[in-house]
């Protein structure tokens, strides 16, 4: 594939990026700008996600800052759900210490607003948007600098008051596409889709696996075949298993990014294990956050190693196809 | 009245589809499939061989005399049961199981999982499954298990695996939780039998639909007994999958229908179960509907002595009749619940579910209100109460029995 996109030829290639940088200015949201930049630099992008309040709420933003330090370049915060059906037992875990410890939508809004340096994103579930009615929630994710939204359990049909809410702010609404999404909904889901497409990279739930599903592959060929016929160019990126450096490398030379979550959720669950046996000694503890934060910074830092790819790979051979 | 569900699933503003986007295909699969065969002239041939021979239909529309003398002297007053408690299973859930298990194997599926509260629709799924072979696996919360063992022990025996759900409020929402998770995992060869007319749209209606059989047989039967349909229905609602059975074939006839939901240690105290009584609107489980939830849309833990309404949501479409006012909701506390399970067996010799108790607490009620008049009320007696003896036992210890 390196190959064949390399044999594009100099001229044609420059006209290329200059498209790209051409795009990348017409673009006014924030998030396919970070995409936009990305590519242009040779890089995919690397996107994390944590659950707000896990640790604690206290943590959250030291959390966050390991993540940035480390190059995740989009940082997607949970809003924890009593009820998250499309969680594994990861995220689950998390989000239940989270809500015992007082975790709530107010204080939500206050741990992202300390999060800075970074493109936020918000991933709830709908029942908490809506009880806060969309239109004021979108309001507050903007006013704490988060510039899109994910809700797994909203699907592109009952979606038209989140979007007509979002159209009032410059705010993303970020929707799922899974290895069972026929190409007519692909189509549906890209017309309305802003910030990237989240590729659910196989049938089941959030949370680390060893191996990566065979399905992201013929997923992302599916959309890539819509978005050439429907001319909508919006950046993909794959989620759901993405757990280590060689996913993330496999992923990124398909798609434009790779979401991590329950790796670092992970990162944090063992730390927290082995600092309850030594919670007594207050310099212990401290010490073993630091440790926490240094084993986060570094994951993240061989993860986003892991986004760099040659700038003549398949994304430039895509590129060229499109009209 | 609408009676069907619009385009997008809805009854009014209730129902829709509110599910991971994995899932979607599968709805879509599911509700093609539903139309196809709810048309199909072998498919209700078979359905309906199988509720007569082997889950013991059509049950009898049982005239309670002692009880209606007990309620009213003057003998005017007149409660009937429909006697779901007799279907095979020992409840009306056996009518969806089995209309839904052969649902599943008609589109190919080789394994079913469903949730469970009390353990009836478990042990439901699991003889429809045994009858139909087809792989089963029932979730059930860890409370429920322990409180529930009977029921436990009979899917066992019926080959069903109960996988025990030891998270969030350990009851029939997280099993529901741990069911929808098992289907996004496996959506290709599993079917997701759900108990009760809740979850994402085709749900509501394919329940509703094969629980109907309960209102189109009283409603014969009735006419058969007294010549005229009944003043009053009445049905206990944690889903609502019985109310909705026994209430369709009636929304638009002039027969009061009542839903009796749980109130538990009582509604002012915040434990108990009823979504429509003391919900508000919000998005749980694939639908659109009443919940019970904090202020910031965290779902609260329901409570009730019957495991079956112990859920935190309710089924849409009754949320729909209720707003229109054309379905009128109450609630019955535990201890209400107690006395009425005593009083029926007492006078009548039927044990009824403590799920049931609810809506003979409502029913003598009505009945005594009703003192001297020409009055007609049919009861769904959705269940038998074997399963709750040893909690009843429990809570009426003190009392002389």
């Amino acid at each position: 594939m390196y190959v064949r996109a390399c044999a594009v030829g100099e001229a044609s290639m420059l006209s290329m990026i200059t498209e790209d940088i051409n795009q990348g200015e017409g673009i006014d949201m924030a998030i396919e700008r970070v995409f936009e930049r990305l590519r242009r630099e040779g890089e995919r992008a690397l996107i994390g996600f944590i659950t707000a309040g896990y640790p604690s709420a206290e943590l959250t933003p030291a959390v966050a800052s390991a993540l940035i330090d480390g190059g995740v370049d989009i940082l997607e915060i949970g809003l924890p759900f009593s009820d998250p059906i499309a969680d594994g037992v990861t995220i689950q875990r998390a989000s239940e210490h989270s809500l015992k410890a007082g975790m709530n939508t107010d204080l939500y809004f206050e741990v992202a607003s300390q999060i800075k340096g970074v493109e936020k994103v918000c991933l709830s579930y709908y029942n908490l948007v809506l009880r806060r009615k969309t239109e004021r929630f979108i309001e507050e994710c903007i006013s704490a600098g988060i510039s899109g939204i994910i809700v797994p359990d909203l699907p592109v049909e009952e979606a038209s008051d989140m979007l007509k809410a979002s159209k009032n702010y410059d705010f993303d609404v970020i929707f799922l596409v899974s290895p069972t999404t026929t190409e007519r909904r692909i189509a549906k889901i890209l017309n309305v889709s802003s910030g990237f497409i989240y590729v659910v990279s196989l049938l089941g739930v959030t949370g680390v696996r060893e191996r990566l599903s065979d399905a992201i592959s013929p997923t992302i060929h599916r959309i890539r075949r819509v978005q050439s016929a429907e001319k909508i160019s919006i950046p993909v990126a794959v989620g759901f298993g993405i757990s280590r450096e060689d996913h993330v490398r496999a992923v990124c030379e398909i798609a434009d990014g790779a979401i991590v979550g329950s790796a670092f959720i992970k990162i944090m669950e063992e730390h927290m294990h082995s600092g309850e046996l030594k919670r007594a000694d207050k310099l212990h503890a401290f010490e073993d956050t630091k440790n926490m934060l240094a084993d986060l910074k570094n994951f993240a830092q061989r993860l986003k190693k892991a986004t760099h790819v040659a700038l003549c790979s398949d994304q430039a051979a895509r590129t060229a196809e499109q009209p | 009245m609408q009676l069907q569900p619009d385009e997008s699933g809805k009854f009014g503003r209730y129902g829709g589809r509110f599910a991971p986007e994995v899932l979607i295909s599968a709805l879509d699969e599911l509700e093609h499939a539903f139309f196809k065969f709810h048309e199909d002239k072998s498919f209700n041939a078979e359905l309906d061989n199988l509720l007569r021979t082997y889950a013991g239909r059509p049950t009898p529309l049982y005239f309670a005399e002692n009880l209606s003398s007990f309620c009213d002297p003057s003998g005017r007053v007149r409660i009937y049961l429909k006697r779901e408690d007799l279907v095979h299973g020992g409840a009306h859930k056996m009518n969806n199981t089995l209309g839904q298990a052969l649902l599943a194997k008609k589109m190919g599926k080789e394994r079913v999982i469903a949730e469970t509260g009390a353990g009836q629709h478990g042990v439901a799924t699991a003889m429809a499954a045994v009858k139909l072979r087809l792989k089963c696996d029932i979730y059930m919360g860890t409370e429920d298990i322990e409180r529930q063992r009977l029921n436990v022990f009979r899917m066992k025996l019926l080959g069903a695996n109960v996988i025990p759900v030891d998270k969030g409020s350990k009851t029939l929402k997280d099993a529901i939780n741990e069911a929808l998770r098992d289907w996004v995992t496996n959506v290709e060869h599993t079917y997701y039998l759900i108990g009760s007319v809740v979850g994402p749209h085709p749900y509501p209606l394919i329940v509703r639909e094969f629980q109907r059989v309960i209102g189109i047989e009283t409603r014969k039967q009735i006419i058969e007994a007294e010549g005229r349909l009944p003043d009053v229905i009445v049905a206990c609602v944690g889903g609502g999958s019985n109310a909705m059975g026994i209430f369709y074939d009636f929304i638009e006839d002039d027969v009061e229908l009542i839903g009796v939901e749980a109130a538990g240690r009582g509604l002012h105290t915040g434990m108990h179960g009823a979504s429509i009584c003391a919900g508000e609107d919000g998005v749980l489980h694939g639908m659109f509907s009443k919940l019970l939830q904090d202020e910031y849309g965290q779902i609260n833990q329901s409570y009730s002595i019957a495991a079956g309404l112990d859920y935190p949501g309710v089924g849409p479409e009754l949320v729909f009749l209720a707003e229109q006012g054309r379905v009128k909701m109450t609630a019955a506390t535990d201890n209400e619940t107690l006395t009425a399970f005593k009083i029926l067996a007492e006078k009548e010799g039927i044990i009824p579910a403590l799920e049931s108790a609810h809506a003979i607490h409502c029913a003598i009620k009505l009945a005594k209100k009703n003192r001297g008049r020409e009055y007609i009320i049919v009861v769904n007696l959705s269940g038998r109460g074997d399963k709750d003896i040893f909690i009843a036992a429990e809570a009426l210890a003190g009392e002389t029995l």
